[in-house]
């Protein structure tokens, strides 16, 4: 077993690994080696890497019954923060950077579109959870705090649909994102149905 | 990563300052005689125009599905591909069928420079100093049939050479289609090069369509049949998604599109800085064209 400056060194290094994909795009950003549509890229990049971390973040309690380790556990809230920081600059590309703060486009956009209406809604249910993921929340809602932060299965499907909607035409990665979240779901309801029996 | 030969990039700036040279010269001719009245339209619609896209994005950031579906793709995935022996052939509702080769197309139809906008449907504009000639040129040779009202274009189909087309991901080979009156309208272009050199491979080599009042992909490429119709052909992607391609497919601002603004719309080569700009009723070519859709619902005729 690790002790407990192995696990807060080992935090350390992933709290640095998962900011590398933001590092990674800096740099391309400061040696221009982003293509044509340079906005573009930011959005996808950042996109992307949210569905990452939530297929992380949603794989850690899975990770804990199969290995019958609790050491998953530890890195959960850090990975579910990251979902939210890299959604939120995956947010604000779209609206500072690509839009100028232009609210009334914005507007339109969440109206209109409906990808861009889910993925705005995904973020906001996003804020609760961000908010309430300290310890001293925990102990303030007790039994309800479980109960709010299964919204991040809800999320997560937002998440997935939110790509799958702004695709044009090769479906092929939103549905591996897709099929890998719902067995990942899936593996909750297996465990719900056991505990009860 | 990508090979480029610096050769291949310097042209476009001495290309720029020869344009500029030209557009004085264009100019002072202009104010001088006034029977120049259309090279002073010429200069003023390039005015509009803003600056030309570098020839490296216009020839390998593009939507070209037959050679993959990624932007890059067509660029890396044509280089090999055969433009050499290539026959056009224009049929159906005409009195004169015929097959050329196309370069007895270049040969019969002298190309010229058509600096045109390319706005595509997924948001992004380019301007490119086509070379090509009217299509209605073509189209005369052939004495249209008076119930031919549509011309449809097909593109070749050769899923050895193009890689995209092994897999389903349109309804292949493409198809494409324009209403007789637009197909004849002067500003359709039969595009036979780009930058004054021959038609790279990914921009649709040897033949291409270009239809500067709609979203791109409306302009075919590598065209192989011109098909004289009855009743208005189904395109591959009115086929793939009915609800967002219709058959017109003009440049509207004001038509929703389920993905993509169509109200504004992003310079290529741009920085991370640049804003977009709004886009333009029929691409910025209404003066020319909105005169075709009179008394039309273009909501309902998208």
């Amino acid at each position: 077993m690790l002790t407990q400056i192995h696990q807060r060194y080992l935090k350390m290094v992933i709290f640095i690994l998962s900011l590398l994909p933001i590092f990674y795009i800096i740099y391309q950003i400061l040696t221009n080696q982003l293509g044509p549509e340079p906005i573009k890229d930011i959005t996808h990049h950042t996109g992307k890497w949210t569905l990452y971390f939530i297929v992380i973040t949603l794989a850690m309690t899975p990770l804990k019954k199969i290995t019958k380790i609790n050491i998953w556990i530890n890195y959960r809230r850090m990975f579910g923060l990251f979902i939210f920081f890299y959604a939120s600059v995956h947010l604000m590309t779209y609206i500072g950077l690509d839009y100028r703060f232009n609210l009334k486009s914005i507007g339109d956009d969440i109206i209109k579109k409906k990808y861009i209406f889910i993925g705005f809604l995904a973020w906001l249910l996003l804020i609760p959870l961000a908010v309430t993921s300290n310890k001293k929340m925990m102990k303030i809602l007790k039994d309800k705090w479980k109960k709010l932060h299964r919204l991040i299965y809800l999320i997560s499907l937002f998440g997935v649909i939110h790509y799958l909607w702004l695709v044009k035409r090769d479906l092929t990665e939103p549905l591996i994102f897709l099929i890998i979240i719902l067995i990942l779901l899936i593996f909750r309801l297996k465990f719900k149905y056991k505990s009860f029996n | 990563m990508k090979n480029y030969k610096y050769s291949e990039i310097t042209p476009e700036k001495v290309y720029n300052n020869r344009r500029k040279f030209i557009k004085s010269v264009g100019l002072g001719l202009g104010s001088l005689t006034l029977s120049s009245v259309s090279l002073l339209n010429n200069a003023h619609s390039l005015e509009n125009n803003l600056e030309l896209t570098s020839y490296k994005d216009i020839t390998t950031y593009n939507n070209y599905y037959e050679f993959g579906t990624g932007k890059g793709d067509p660029y890396k995935n044509s280089q090999e591909f055969k433009v050499k022996p290539w026959n056009v052939s224009i049929e159906g509702e005409v009195k004169n069928p015929i097959t050329l080769s196309s370069d007895e197309i270049l040969s019969l139809y002298p190309s010229e420079e058509r600096v045109y906008r390319l706005r595509c449907v997924e948001g992004w504009s380019m301007v490119i100093p086509w070379m090509g000639f009217s299509l209605s040129k073509l189209l005369n040779r052939v004495s249209i049939k008076t119930e031919a009202k549509f011309v449809e274009f097909e593109s070749v189909y050769d899923p050895e050479q193009m890689k995209g087309q092994r897999y389903p991901v349109l309804n292949w080979p493409y198809r494409e289609g324009l209403r007789i009156d637009e197909a004849m309208h002067p500003l359709t272009t039969v595009v036979t090069g780009l930058y004054g050199k021959a038609l790279p491979n990914q921009n649709g080599a040897p033949l291409r369509i270009f239809v500067p009042w709609k979203y791109g992909f409306k302009s075919a490429k590598a065209i192989v049949k011109m098909k004289l119709v009855k009743k208005m052909p189904t395109s591959s992607w009115m086929k793939a998604s009915p609800r967002e391609y219709g058959f017109y497919s003009n440049v509207n601002p004001n038509v929703n599109h389920p993905r993509w603004s169509q109200a504004s719309e992003r310079v290529i080569g741009g920085s991370l800085l640049s804003p977009r700009i709004e886009t333009q009723m029929f691409n910025g070519y209404g003066d020319e064209v909105a005169s075709l859709y009179s008394g039309m619902d273009l909501n309902k005729y998208f």
